[in-house]
Parts: structure tokens; sequence; C-alpha cells
């Protein structure tokens, strides 16, 4: 997957776990959490989907690396360029 | 006897498989409307089932809804409505002052069942068993759901007690009321029974699971050929309050809990008894001071297995012989069993009878059992009455537990 796709693929989980929320002007450099309405059970949903959907695991020391798009895609590019979109 | 505070219903608030709101639900009971079809669950034969069509996001935003449980949105939604049917605003209210009474039957069944199903597109790796499964299948969890939604800070939990729950739900509420614990109760009961695949088969492994062609068919209580019960969701949740505090704001009474009864069989683990059911009914007239000839409305429990209803016929041909002024009548052939809710529902489809003087009749008595052959059984029609002044409502359930709630008209 390039960048874009796993950004996609991001905000594709992000859109099924707050489904009220409007993406579209999400700030990819700035932290997901502050943007929207999400918890730490809303975050683990992210964890659990990207090892649902793409069998990628994110160690818990790593969680802060999922914290902005930008950040999201810097961490997941390399375990995820094998993955087809 | 009666209790030290008088404690009254200002507010009705509902789903059922037949409606989602009372006027809508009563309407659909006097047209002998039933709300049951036919329905397929995981791993099991296609089966039939009491399904409600409430507007989840009406009360609650998409994300919670996704991140709780069947029963909240049903506890969510039947909540609000009742606040909304008293005339109270949630802004105005002491929020510490309110309790959440909720009965269930079961609860935390459809989660786990969910989440053992999703491990096993998975090899079986508990890795991905979901972080939400202990907060949606903790036994508070319906009542609490109700508390995040409307920022409640009273007392909230569930009155686990089979299929008498509904009711054991009210009286919960209603003693909280008469301790002065709370002023305002919501209190009922709710079901999300239908999306475990597991209470349709063990049902179906005991004998005692309905099939009919016509899915509307299929609920028959009293009638010779009943083969089982219809598994319903549905919840029902009433404002209950002290009496002098809905005179004081001026609420629209729909009656007054004037006699309650809990007691248990202690003799089985899923067959009625009678004699205890009897108790029941007559442990909840003594507290209001009534007899069998006071009593005007008797809505039944009968589930339409073969043998629970003729055990219950005995209990109320006992109470009831000399009681001919009395019309009895079963909701649940048109909606199924709505388990925890039951009761509950059952009480409010009947509630409009103090004003309207009819009573809804039992659906689908094509064939009367003579067992459960009582003289006052309401069948084909909804019956005009004299006058609807008490109704005694009664519900049983496993483990040998009775329930039994006693409403009088209010006077004023």
């Amino acid at each position: 997957m390039t960048r874009e796709e796993i950004r996609a693929a991001v905000l594709d989980i992000i859109s099924s776990i707050a489904p009220d929320e409007e993406l579209d002007s999400l700030d990819g450099s700035k932290n997901i959490r502050d943007q929207l309405d999400l918890d730490s059970m809303d975050f683990l949903d992210i964890v659990m989907e990207l090892r649902k959907r793409y069998k990628v695991e994110v160690p818990e020391e790593d969680y802060m690396e999922l914290a902005t798009l930008d950040s999201c895609a810097n961490y997941l590019e390399p375990k995820m360029k094998e993955t087809s979109a | 006897m009666s209790y030290p505070h008088r404690i009254v219903i200002t507010g009705v608030g509902l789903t059922a498989p037949n409606g989602s709101s009372l006027s809508e639900f009563r309407e659909n009971l006097l047209n002998g409307v039933s709300g049951v079809r036919n329905f397929e669950t995981r791993y099991m034969d296609p089966t039939h089932a009491g399904v409600c069509e409430f507007d989840v996001q009406r009360h609650q935003k998409k994300k919670d809804a996704r991140r709780g449980t069947r029963a909240g949105q049903v506890g969510i939604y039947a909540s609000r409505e009742a606040l909304l049917d008293a005339g109270l605003d949630i802004e105005q209210l002491d929020r510490s002052r309110i309790g959440v009474y909720l009965g269930i039957t079961e609860h935390g069944n459809v989660e786990t069942e969910n989440e053992i199903f999703n491990i096993s597109q998975f090899g079986y790796d508990t890795k991905y068993w979901s972080h939400h499964h202990n907060p949606r299948t903790v036994a508070n969890n319906p009542a609490g759901e109700v508390t995040l939604n409307m920022g409640i800070n009273g007392p909230h939990y569930t009155i686990g007690a089979a299929c008498a729950a509904g009711n054991a739900g009210v009286i919960q509420g209603a003693q909280m009321l008469i301790l002065d614990d709370v002023d305002i109760a919501l209190a009922g009961g709710v079901s999300e029974s239908i999306h475990t695949f597991g209470i349709f088969a063990s049902f179906k492994s005991q004998g005692a699971l309905a099939f009919h062609e016509d899915p509307t068919k299929a609920s028959r209580p009293f009638d010779l050929d009943r083969n089982g019960i219809v598994v319903s969701e549905g919840g029902c949740v009433y404002v209950l309050e002290r009496l002098e505090r809905a005179k004081a704001r001026g609420a629209r009474i729909y009656g007054e809990v004037v006699g309650h009864g809990i007691n248990s069989d202690a003799s089985d683990y899923v067959l009625p008894n009678p004699v205890q059911q009897k108790a029941c009914i007559e442990l909840a007239m003594k507290r209001a001071g009534l007899t069998p000839q006071d009593i005007d409305l008797v809505s039944t429990h009968a589930t339409s297995t073969p043998l629970g209803d003729v055990q219950e016929c005995k209990a109320l041909r006992e109470v009831f012989a000399d009681a001919p002024q009395v019309s009895i009548n079963n909701t649940k052939s048109f909606i199924g069993h709505s388990m925890g809710a039951a009761g509950a529902l059952e009480l409010a489809g009947n509630l409009p009878s103090f004003e309207d003087k009819t009573v809804h009749h039992t659906i689908n008595v094509d064939n009367l059992d003579p067992q459960c052959a009582l003289d006052q059984l309401v069948t084909g029609e909804p019956r005009q009455v004299d006058r609807v002044d008490t109704i005694l409502n009664v519900s049983s359930g496993m483990l040998g537990i009775n329930s039994v709630l006693i409403i009088k008209r209010y006077e004023g």
C-alpha cells in the first residue's frame, strides 16, 4: 500500500468507529483524538481493526505513533508496504 | 395494608414488535395486528421472532449505539420516550435523584456469542476478542447505558428475574420511591434476546420453541395447537413518581401502583407452579387491600407452551372462580415473549383500558384448549366493559419466580 492508501485505510477504520463525525476536514498533522470525539476504548478499536483487516500488529509501546494521520502513515508504511489495498 | 407513599405512573415509553409508542402498540392490539415474523439467526433453522423497529438514532449517536448493546439501545429509547411522555425535561431535573431499574431475563449472551463467532474467523485467537466485551456484558449494562445517555447520577442496576423481570423492575422502582431513595424512577424491563441464538436453540431442545406456517399465528397461548414460545425483543419503561410530586407538577397520571408480589416456587427449574402463582397473586391483592371481586382485568403471562399455560390457568381458575366480572387476556399472542420486557409491555398494552373501557383480546385462540378454558378469557375481538378500575398483571419465570403487579385507575 502507498502512503495515500494507508491514510485512506486508517480513515475508513475511523469512519466506522466514529460514524457521526465529519472526517473531510481532519488535519493530518494534528492529534486525531483532539479533533474527534474518541476515547481510549475507541482508539483500541483502531488497533483492533488494523489487526483484523491488515494483520498489522501495533504493540502498546507504539500507540503514540498512531496519534496523527501523518504519523500513522509514517509508522504503518514499512509494515504495510507488501499489503494489497 | 397500603404503601407509606402512593406511587403513580406518569410516563410510558416502549418499543414492542408491533409498535414503538403506547398509542401505536394499543391500536395494533385492538386491531388484532401481530408483531411476529419469520426470523433467521446464526446456526438455526429459520424460526420466528418479534422484532422492534424503533429509531435508534432518535436518542443515540451512531457511535454510542455501536459502542453499546441492543439492550442498551432499547433501554435508552424507552427511557427517553417515557420522560418525554411524562412531560419531563432531563435538563431541568436533579439527575442525582433519578434511579434506573430495568428488569432483564438474561444479559451478555448476545455479546459473548458474537465474540466467539468473531474469533472463530481468526482461528480462535483470543487477541481478536473485543475490548468492548466486558462493558457490554456486565449485568448492569442496559441500565448503565441509560444513565450514560442522560447524565443520570442516581442509582442504576438491572433486576435479573427471568421472565418475571418486567414487573420486578417496576416493583423495584416503586420500592425505591417509597424509601425516598429517588424522586423519579425509570422502571420496567428490556430484552435483546432475539440476538442470541442460544435462547432459540435451548427452547428448541426443550421442545418449547414455537413454529407455525404463518408466523403471526405461532404465538397462540391457550390454543390446543400451541407448540411453544416465540422469542421477542422489546422494552418498556415507566416514569414512576410519588403522588404528591406528580400532583404538584400537574402530571398526567396513568394509574397507581397499589399492590405487588414476588415469590419463589422452589419446585422446578422450568415448570411453573400454580400453587405459588396463586400465592403471589393473593399476596399482591392482600397488599392492595383488594379481593378477586375487585379486579377488572387480568393480564396473563401464558407463553404458548403446552404445559406452562395449563399451570397458570389452574392458578387463575382457583383465584378467580367467583369473580365473573374479571376479563382475562394475553398480550404475548400478539408480540411473542419479550422476556425481560414482557411484564412491563403487557401492562402497558392494557393501561389504556382505564380510559377506553376496552379489554384487548387474545388472538390465535382458534381451538381453545379445555384445560385453559377460563370463563373470563377474552378472545376473538376486544371486549367493551362497564369499567376497568384495576389491572392485575401476572409474570412468571424460570427457576420459579413469580411477580404480580396491581395498578389502579387514578381518581384524584
